[in-house]
């Protein structure tokens, strides 16, 4: 579904992300963990076409994306959330996965309203439907983050940072949907630091530390590679 | 009595929890290290009780008393000293300088200061923006012992140094802790953290969800409740198996 090569990223001098590649076959359900400043939000940035990689190459459903902006990337099917969610404070629920389903959309102009609905749906908000979106709390906002990314009908969905700041139970109540959106067919890559969410999703993990992969395989090994834990944690030793 | 004394401390900022029902002793003399990932609520902890932040509820009393509502500046007289993530020197002074505005009485002087972090003797008067990151450090470390606080709160020693720098710091570090202050430090570098404090409070979501003497925690305890995964092995177990 989604292949990047070779991916390399500065910001000046700093190197954010050093030879990265990774494939992500349809269906998949994969977390990306890492210690603060690893790259994973650039490396996210990259694959939803928000930031140019230096090089290396990005393709999606068997089309090079590379030089796609993030707008036309969504309107492929690649939805994304945000870390920190901005919905239009002015507008009404609705009214917020209307804009995502209408702009971002692969369908045209007729069917959007209904889009807007099924993403509210499947997402539990269609009682809030016509709240403004500056009246919600942190879990609705993150909730509409995902509706706005569902609203647009994407076949990959790219989550960052999605349960963090959460209670115990927002985040059951956050991880039993994106569950069920990939038992529904969703291929996910999801970033998070409430590793004990991602978990409850991931098939596959994926461990980024300074700009390079340092781990990927099933999420039990990967989380007791003494690799991985030396990343987070420093030298056992 | 102990020297500080938090209870169900709860700090919001806007729509987000950072700290949740939060509660933390050190002794007098005590060196306490929090650990946690990102985001866990440990700098926001240690804001708090150095006053930078008002807590939504709960309570942070110090060397005998209630000073949940007493100010940041005031908070400095009665003996907290917080060095802040990122430093914040005043740039446009010289290391001495930056010691200097900072001086309450006692045994920290400039003197001392430039004693226990000898990196800072040959730079005593260049300006803060002309130092490394070490250097700006061990200033902003300097600067803080100069109010001659009772409790050292540090955060995120290490973040962005060489390793070679952080231990140069931490060498620094334990001449300041072995003239009797009380530290609580936020500190990335686990095995670093065990080393050098008697206790240690792991942080997971805003929540304190391990806390022991660092010389009864095993690494492995730790590392679960860093990552939360006894949470995850317990709904395993009740579900039946993991998925």
């Amino acid at each position: 579904m989604l292949v990047a090569r070779g991916l390399n990223k500065r910001f000046g001098a700093l190197r954010v992300l050093e030879d990265v590649t990774i494939e992500i076959p349809v269906s998949a359900a994969v977390g990306i963990v890492g210690p603060n400043g690893a790259g994973k939000t650039t490396l996210l940035d990259i694959l939803a076409g928000a930031t140019r990689p230096d090089s290396g190459a990005v393709t999606f459903a068997g089309r090079e994306v590379t030089r796609l902006r993030a707008a036309a990337r969504c309107r492929l099917g690649v939805g994304r959330t945000h870390q920190i969610p901005r919905p239009f404070t002015g507008m009404t629920v609705f009214e917020n996965a209307l804009v995502a389903a209408a702009m971002g959309g692969r369908r045209r102009a007729g069917p959007s309203r209904q889009s807007a609905l099924d993403a509210l749906e499947r997402t539990q908000m269609l009682s809030l439907a016509n709240r403004r979106a500056d009246t919600l709390g942190l879990l609705d906002r993150k909730r509409l983050e995902l509706a706005r990314a569902l609203a647009t009908d994407p076949s990959l969905l790219l989550l960052d940072e999605i349960a963090g700041g959460l209670t115990e139970p927002e985040t059951d109540q956050l991880v039993g949907q994106i569950r069920e959106l990939h038992s529904a067919g969703l291929t996910i890559v999801w970033i998070e630091h409430v590793v004990h969410a991602l978990l409850r999703v991931a098939e596959r993990l994926i461990c980024l530390s300074g700009g390079a992969i340092i781990a990927d395989g099933d999420p039990q090994s990967v989380m007791t590679d003494p690799v991985v834990m030396d990343a987070y944690l420093g030298s056992a030793a | 009595m102990s020297l500080l004394e938090v209870q169900d401390l709860d700090v919001r900022h806007g729509l987000l929890q950072a700290v949740r029902g939060v509660s933390l002793r050190l002794e007098q003399g005590e060196t306490h290290a929090l650990v946690g990932a990102n985001g866990a609520g440990k700098s926001t902890l240690l804001r708090t009780i150095a006053g930078a932040h008002r807590p939504a509820s709960g309570q942070v009393r110090f060397d005998g008393r209630e000073v949940t509502h007493v100010p940041a500046h005031r908070r400095v007289s009665l003996g907290i000293g917080l060095v802040p993530e990122g430093r914040h020197l005043f740039l446009s002074l010289s290391v001495e300088e930056n010691l200097r505005v900072a001086a309450r009485p006692g045994y920290w002087t400039v003197e001392k200061v430039l004693e226990a972090f000898p990196l800072l003797a040959a730079r005593r008067h260049s300006r803060a923006v002309n130092l490394s990151g070490g250097e700006r450090q061990a200033t902003a470390i300097g600067r803080t012992l100069m109010t001659n606080p009772k409790l050292l709160l540090l955060d995120e020693v290490s973040l962005g140094l060489a390793p070679v720098t952080v231990e140069d710091l931490y060498r620094s570090l334990r001449q300041v802790i072995g003239q009797g202050t009380t530290v609580l430090l936020v500190e990335q570098d686990l095995g670093r953290a065990m080393a050098v404090a008697q206790r240690v409070s792991c942080m997971l979501e805003g929540r304190i969800v391990l806390e022991g003497r660092s010389d009864e925690l095993t690494r492995e305890q730790v590392t679960e409740a860093y990552f939360g995964l006894g949470r995850l092995a317990a709904e395993a177990a009740s579900t039946g198996g993991v998925e």
